[in-house]
């Protein structure tokens, strides 16, 4: 008789899967077909406007960083089980608490900037800490930081200074060595060395004739590549990385099996807030002010691009490689249809569009994957 | 004997008006299989949920080597050396097998100073100790929401005897176990029973537990009728114990002695 144990190697009950299919079946396909589908159709339609120029690359892929920003701490937070409705009213005040500080107090910017790290990631983790100790859903806790920190981005200017937007950011930060972290920009050599060569445009008339039309990249897209790196690695490649998982995918088996879902849970909403708070100084510094309306509906936008790169709304599964390609799709739809000439509003159809077909591809994706039902 | 690993005295736990336990007192001994058996309800999962730090008893003392213990997280009694199998698995479907497998525990490999999950250490292990319990996965990183809920419940095992250094808890660890993967199930509680790790054993199955028990504690309605040792007691007296009643003997009788 020969009833040999099958092994590991030839189960004949496992089907031999091809590598192309075993590369394909990955949360981030829905957000990497979204980016195919939409590059070949601006390439189609807009290629001769300009999109593609170095200047065109500048604005779309700007704009995509400061989805990217937002949607990293998005993507932690919604793998480990919770949302931030806060995070548009955050940017907002983040804004507001670097101007009042550094302009009206008359604080060194750079003084301005690190308070106004340190008081809004607290304030992350106050609502985190809220969540994880009420039990609420953080939706309906978040939801009241939205109104909460909006209430006050709108009032404090008003009673400090009387208005709503408060500028002079600018002369402020001259000379800071903090501020350019957020508002400069870097490479500035390689492009004018770009530009002599003659590989990318330079200014043919004018004060700054000679130099190259694009004269580096803003510190804001340096912050957007950094976060996605480090969100992706943090996530895949450490033992917290698996605690963001086992926090969202089941808390309190999670607990049961030693991990710290709490803290983790409270750190993730204060890494939220700090990526909101990266935005923010990013846009103060470019503006050189701040407005009350700063970052309005900016929460569903981050959600958005998180859900396009195939995170689960309720938890425990996602990719920050997919949340970045949702903030890259994001932003190519909607400086792609300025440069295409298109009706802004249709800007809202093309993404509803997006959206519906990159979540439905990652909702069947995710049930190969995870034996859902 | 030895000195018990495990002191559990007068351990009471009440949750709001429910007294799920009212005064439970067991020692466990290393190399020991210790079976807790009782009817639903009785209390036995609360039991060992005290033990492994998921719950803090409302009354009573808990002495780990002599030392009275405070387990205020899982995690602690984890880092004891406690492993345990809950009832509900405490599995996370949507992880792979291998990310599951150490959920808590997890690997590393320090690169440059930075601590990072060692997933091939981890994959290997993983793959390894399934294949020991007589399952063969399709890869470490399949998801554990895929696999049946036998095979679900034998990651649980394997996960709970690599990381149980001292003492293992299985919390009906073969209610849904196949022939064979019972019998290695079985299997297993001996060999780590023989290596003088504490095993604590809760099951409906009167034949399981005779078949590797050491000791029995019969827990009914949270208090306990006392613990007997193998050879005291008869397979027909531990089931009428374990169902805490005379009923069942008239039901054996029409269903012809299958219970
Ligand atoms: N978290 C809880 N909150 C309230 N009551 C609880 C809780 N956990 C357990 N109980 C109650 O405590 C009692 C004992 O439950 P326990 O789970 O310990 O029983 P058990 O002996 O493991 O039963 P089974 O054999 O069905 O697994 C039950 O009456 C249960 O309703
Ligand atoms: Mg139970």
């Amino acid at each position: 008789m020969s009833t040999s144990t099958p092994s590991a190697a030839g189960d004949e009950r496992i089907k031999e899967r091809s590598r192309l299919r075993n590369a394909l079946v990955r949360p981030e396909l829905g957000g990497i077909c979204g980016t195919v589908l939409v590059f070949t159709f601006f390439l189609l339609t807009a290629a001769d406007s300009g999109m593609f120029s170095p200047t065109g690359f500048l604005n779309w892929g700007t704009v995509s960083a400061q989805f990217a920003i937002i949607a990293v701490g998005a993507c932690l937070l919604m793998i480990a089980g919770e949302f931030d409705l806060s995070v548009g009213s955050m940017i907002g005040f983040a804004g507001m608490s670097i101007a009042i500080l550094g302009v009206t107090f008359g604080l060194p910017i750079w003084l301005a900037i690190v308070i106004t790290f340190v008081l809004c990631t607290l304030i992350g983790g106050l609502s985190g800490y809220i969540v994880v100790k009420t039990g609420l859903p953080s939706f309906i806790v978040t939801l009241a930081f939205l109104f909460i920190l909006r209430g006050f981005t709108i009032f404090l200017p008003q009673l400090i200074e009387r208005k709503t937007i408060i500028g002079g950011i600018s002369d402020a930060a001259e000379g800071d060595w903090l501020a350019p972290l957020f508002g400069g920009k870097v490479l500035n050599g390689l492009f004018v060395w770009l530009g002599d060569a003659g590989l990318i445009e330079t200014f043919s008339r004018g004060s700054r004739q000679g130099q190259p039309v694009v004269d580096g990249v803003p510190m804001l897209v340096i912050w957007a590549l950094l976060l996605i790196i480090f969100g992706h690695i943090l996530l895949t490649r450490t033992r917290f990385g698996n605690w963001i998982f086992a926090a969202g995918g089941d808390a309190e088996a999670a607990r049961n099996s030693g991990v710290p879902v709490d803290r983790v849970k409270i750190l993730m909403f204060m890494f939220t807030a700090f990526c909101a708070t990266v935005f923010a100084t990013c846009q103060v510094m470019e503006f050189g002010s701040a407005g009350a309306d700063r970052g309005l509906l900016k929460e569903f936008e981050a959600i958005i691009a998180v859900v396009i790169g195939g995170a689960l709304l309720t938890g425990g599964y996602g990719s920050v490689i997919g949340a970045a390609l949702g903030a890259l799709i994001f932003g190519v739809v909607q400086q792609g249809l300025f440069f295409a000439g298109v009706e802004s509003s249709l800007f809202r159809v093309f993404l509803g569009v997006i959206l519906l077909m990159a979540v439905i591809l990652n909702t069947y994706i995710r049930r190969l994957i995870t034996g859902e039902k | 004997m030895s000195q018990p690993i495990i002191q559990m005295k007068s351990i009471e736990k009440h949750f709001g008006a429910v007294i799920a336990l009212a005064g439970v007192s067991v020692d466990i001994y290393p190399g020991e299989c210790h079976c807790l058996l009782g009817d639903n309800g009785a209390g036995k999962s609360t039991f060992i949920k005290t033990m492994s730090g998921v719950h803090k008893p409302t009354k009573g003392e808990i002495l780990f080597e002599g030392q009275p213990m405070n387990f205020a997280v899982p995690r602690d009694a984890m880092n004891a050396g406690i492993a345990t199998v809950h009832q509900h698995l405490a599995m996370i479907p949507l992880m792979s097998v291998s990310r599951n497998f150490f959920m808590g525990n997890e690997p590393v490999k320090k690169i440059a100073g930075i601590p990072f999950f060692d997933h091939e250490y981890a994959n290997e292990v993983t793959m390894a100790e399934m294949r020991k319990m007589g399952i063969n996965l399709r890869g470490p990183d399949q998801a554990v929401g895929t696999l049946s809920g036998g095979e679900r419940q034998t990651v649980a095992i394997a996960r709970a005897v690599h990381f149980g250094a001292k003492v293992l808890i299985l919390d009906e660890p073969t209610s849904a176990l196949g022939v064979r993967q019972t019998s290695n199930v079985l299997a297993t509680i001996d060999k780590v029973r023989k290596q003088g790790i504490a095993v604590v054993f809760i099951t409906h199955n009167v034949r399981h537990a005779l078949a590797v028990g050491d000791r029995f504690t019969v827990l009914n309605r949270g208090s306990t009728y006392g613990t007997a040792t193998r050879g005291d007691v008869t397979p027909e007296e531990l089931q009428d114990l374990m169902a805490g009643g005379q009923e069942l003997a008239t039901l054996e009788g029409s269903l012809g002695g299958t219970v």
